[in-house]
């Protein structure tokens, strides 16, 4: 069932890399559909009108209004876009700034790029945001960003505008290093052990709030009058922890086992911060009052373990366990392709654990949003909120849905027809330009023949230069 | 027309270099430093053209231009008839000069597993965070590590060019490019200005050393601007208040660096894809430094940004090729093909929203090469004026010396070179070229003789000066 689709991200996905597939955002009414609202039940034979690129009414007596596009959706499933809690898509160059122990100078939206075709294959599995994070090489990472998949656009038009940036923690295995050793004459960096994890963050913070008095003594005497200052330096490190003090930031950590969520609530609080989500969090169900006391969210896996020591202890019924003590779960893809199939992701949560269809679908909808402090403005189908949606030929919790449609502020990004009746032209246009790449190299090769190095000069040598070369005027030639 | 086959003629012929004789023309008692070409056909790119006039060249300078002009008694006198003058030609970017060992001291390369061929292994322990300075050596200074026995010297010359950005590699701050014109015996008698540019690079190295990645990189090069604004500004207290304060430690970098943005001195920012193209354009707003960009290939798409938001490019003429011998398993993608198709495209749609540009030769092996690739450019619908000024005005302009070069007017600097045609034909021929106000008499080699020297002089130290290269995705 993936087949298809991935080779549709290919294809529609080298066609056009910087213009938007979508239109202007317009009135758009989807019509016949079963709505899965998430927040107010399912709706059978329901339509959802979009203006202005939100959601601008719900119900099963809608009418087209002039000048509206109908999307006829008879027998197929709506419901909002799928939120990805934890994604590396998008970003150019590696993930990781692994060498430092604390690398929160280190930003992802520097460095968002709207050109990788994971978007296009991500949306085309109905995801509409993601939540992009630093790679968890150390204990504290780089800085995050959630984005908006809206393929086509540039990358200052990607962040989901308004959203709360992030910072990357991670624990246990992944910052001490367990699993891979440095090349030989290259020492083991510090921390090594889950003690010397919990004191790098500890000193980090320790360091930052050191950081945020300066700057604080310094402003407030500047401000006094007082003259000659000696100004405090900037900090790119410490800057973003001073922000996640400050409720600023959201932490997201990744983390496996029940001790190490533990300790880092016990930071957290020690440095009066709160840990916005905990990622993977395998063992979450260990410890999941303790994890829902604190207002912590949970960001797990289906059925992903035992790839490594600490992941051993996972259960596939975590994410049902704690939603069951109160925590706010959700399932997210940590790889891009995995995030094509979320919806599946979700489902399986029904089987292991007995969460309801809507409670299932949270996990992939609202939750996130909810997690990510978005749910204001996607999550559900509202009337409202943004028009992120996906059309579904088949209920999305079964295995043979696949998305017909995905839209986002209203607007058509993925279209699964368009897409397959693109694929000729696609490669038709391949084949042009491999036929002119091929032809211009023969020619070029004739004329080095016919003119060996220095006959240049000589004219006559030359008629192979059938085409006429009309300088100045041939921009419009392409 | 075959104007576009361009430099291509002049070049090629002169790329079979050490057949062509081109020294200086000494008479007794020293080189003669008054020369007037007459009759010739003038093009000043400042001004309208000159159908039939004279360039009265003296001391290295342009005395006087124009129809009334009048060759001084002192002057040696060339006869331009038939002949056109130009501008001598830049070439904003290469290596030319540039000691083929690397000399520069790294302190804490960044992992030591980067691209250059030439980067040494890391001798010393791995940089772990911006404090330990990764491939930052800002202090190289290319003028003082020219030298003057680079064959390219001499092929450059004899096919037009007179100036040339030369740029110091390897590292994150690799050092300052110096602007030099391409005669003299002595390193400093070419160099026009020392202090041309800054040059970035957003190199990362591997896992175990910082910067590891290019998001590494670019907070490495932030953490530098603030550290560099902090010195600025703490010296200045300090020196007001010795008694007051401790001393803050001295830092080479922040130093040199802080000077050249005193200065406003430009900085060479590598872009070559529209997304490192955007994302250069956003980050030298955002650290408030005069970006120019180099690389600019896929600039056909983000003209019009370019243009609006004023930041110059540097154009490498390098244009992307299908690999020389690729996987036969891998499929090329359509943006790939898109992008080598349309890349020549980009200098005639910088031209038409109005984006300032000038070309490099980069990586380019030689003349031959440059004047294929500017005839790819022209082809593509650059216009052959557009295309002079790139090479002209427009460079002296973005590099800061357009009021000394750059032009055929009175009192610029006498960089000029003398065809038998249109620069841009493929028949034309380059005669003489004057670097500095001294003539080169450019002459073809007697036929038959095998060019001694048809192995381009970069062959054994490719550049790496094309870090802007490659669509990179």
């Amino acid at each position: 069932m993936r087949r298809p689709l991935l080779l549709a991200g290919i294809l529609i996905g080298t066609l056009v890399p910087n213009r938007a597939l979508a239109q202007a955002p317009g009135t758009i009414l989807i019509q016949n559909a079963t709505i899965l609202t998430i927040t107010h039940g399912n709706i059978e034979h329901g339509s959802i009108l979009i203006r202005d690129g939100k959601i601008a009414a719900v119900g099963t007596d809608l009418k087209a209004p002039d000048g509206a596009t109908v999307i006829d959706a008879g027998g197929q499933f709506v419901m909002p876009g799928i939120i990805d809690c934890h994604s590396h898509i998008a970003v150019d160059g590696s993930v990781n700034e692994g060498a430092p122990a604390v690398s929160s100078m280190a930003r992802i939206p520097d460095v968002l790029n709207p050109d990788d075709v994971d978007i296009y294959r991500d949306l085309a599995g109905g995801v509409t945001v993601a939540n992009i994070l630093h790679g968890s090489a150390n204990p504290i990472g780089g800085q995050t960003v959630v984005i908006k998949l809206r393929w086509g656009k540039s990358a200052s038009e990607l962040p989901f505008e308004g959203s709360m940036p992030g910072i990357k923690f991670a624990l246990g295995e992944n910052p001490k290093r367990s699993n891979f050793a440095p090349p030989p004459g290259v020492p083991q960096r510090y921390p090594a052990t889950r003690m010397g994890v919990e004191e790098v963050i500890r000193q980090a913070f320790t360091e930052a709030r050191e950081y945020k008095k300066q700057w604080g003594d310094y402003t407030q005497r500047k401000a006094a009058g007082e003259q000659n200052l000696m100004p405090p330096r900037r900090n790119e490190a410490l800057e973003p922890l001073v922000e996640v003090m400050e409720g600023k930031r959201y932490v997201h950590s990744h983390c496996y086992r029940a001790d190490e969520i533990l300790m880092l609530l016990r930071v957290a609080k020690e440095f009066g911060f709160k840990v916005r989500t905990f990622q993977h969090v395998l063992e979450g169900y260990k410890v999941a009052d303790e994890i829902a006391a604190s207002g912590a969210g949970g960001s797990t896996f289906s059925d992903w373990w035992a790839y490594k020591m600490e992941a051993f202890d996972a259960i596939p019924y975590n994410a049902a366990l704690m939603t069951d003590r109160g925590v706010v779960v959700s399932i997210n893809s940590d790889d891009a392709e995995e995030a094509t199939h979320l919806n599946q992701e979700a489902a399986k949560s029904m089987k292991f654990g007995g969460l309801s269809a809507t409670d299932a679908l949270k996990l992939v909808t609202l939750n996130p949003a909810i997690q990510l402090g978005i749910d204001n403005r996607v999550g559900s189908i509202d009337v409202g909120k943004d028009a992120d949606l996906v059309i579904y030929n088949h209920d999305p919790l079964s295995v043979y849905a696949v998305p017909q449609k995905t839209l986002i502020d209203g607007q058509v990004y993925f279209d699964r027809a368009r897409d397959i009746a693109h694929r000729a032209d696609v490669e038709k246009e391949k084949q042009a330009l491999i036929d002119k790449e091929k032809k211009a190299a023969e020619a070029e090769k004739k004329s080095e023949e016919k003119s060996p190095d220095k006959s240049e000069a000589k004219p006559e040598k030359k008629p192979a230069k059938k085409k006429p070369t009309t300088s100045g005027v041939a921009g419009d030639a392409r | 027309m075959k104007r576009v086959r361009v430099l291509v003629t002049l070049l090629a012929v002169c790329a079979t270099v050490a057949a062509f004789i081109a020294r200086t023309v000494r008479g007794e008692g020293g080189e003669p430093r008054y020369f007037a070409i007459t009759n010739a056909r003038i093009v000043p790119v400042s001004g309208a053209v000159i159908e039939s006039g004279t360039v009265v060249v003296a001391k290295g300078l342009i005395q006087a231009v124009g129809t009334s002009a009048t060759a001084p008694a002192e002057a040696w006198v060339i006869d331009g008839k038939g002949l056109t003058v130009y501008p001598g030609l830049i070439d904003a970017g290469t290596d030319i000069g540039m000691p083929k060992e690397e000399t520069a001291e790294e302190s804490a390369p960044a992992a030591g597993r980067g691209r250059g061929r030439r980067r040494p292994a890391p001798s010393g322990p791995l940089a772990m965070g911006s404090e330990d300075r990764p491939g930052t050596t800002p202090w190289r200074v290319a003028a003082d590590e020219l030298k003057t026995d680079d064959k390219r010297i001499e092929t450059w010359r004899n096919a037009g060019f007179t100036t040339a950005l030369t740029v110091p590699e390897g590292g994150i701050f690799s050092g300052q490019a110096s602007l030099i014109d391409l005669a003299s015996e002595r390193p400093g008698q070419m160099v026009v200005n020392p202090l041309a540019a800054v040059v970035l690079s957003f190199k990362s190295g591997g896992f175990f050393g910082f910067p590891s990645s290019l998001m590494g990189t670019i907070a490495y090069m932030r953490q530098v601007v603030d550290d560099t604004t902090w010195y600025e500004q703490a010296s200045a207290v300090y020196e007001a208040n010795p008694n007051k304060y401790e001393r803050p430690a001295y830092d080479r970098t922040e130093r040199v660096v802080g000077g050249a943005i005193r200065r406003k001195e430009i900085v060479l920012v590598p872009a070559n894809n529209s997304i490192q193209i955007l994302r250069a354009i956003r980050l030298a707003g955002e650290w408030n430094i005069p970006a120019v960009l180099y690389g600019g290939q896929e600039g056909y798409a983000v003209a019009d940004v370019l243009a609006g938001k004023k930041v110059p490019v540097l154009v490498n003429l390098k244009w992307p090729e299908r690999p020389k011998d690729p996987d036969p398993e891998a499929e090329q993608t359509l943006r790939e093909l898109q992008f080598r198709d349309r890349a020549p495209g980009t200098p005639a749609a910088l031209a038409k929203a109005g984006a300032k540009f000038g070309f490099y030769s980069g990586a380019l092996a030689g003349p031959k090469e440059i004047s294929k690739a500017v005839k790819k450019a022209l082809d593509a619908g650059l216009a052959p004026d557009a295309a002079l000024r790139a090479f002209t005005l427009d460079a002296a302009s973005i590099l800061g010396v357009s009021d000394r070069m750059g032009s055929i007017e009175p009192g610029k600097i006498a960089n000029l070179v003398v065809t038998d045609g249109d620069i841009f034909s493929e028949k034309t021929k380059v005669k003489h070229v004057f670097v500095d106000g001294r003539w080169f008499e450019v002459h073809e080699a007697p036929p038959g003789e095998k060019a001694a020297d048809k192995k381009p002089a970069t062959d054994d130290k490719s550049s790496s000066f094309e870090e802007g290269a490659g669509v990179n995705r």
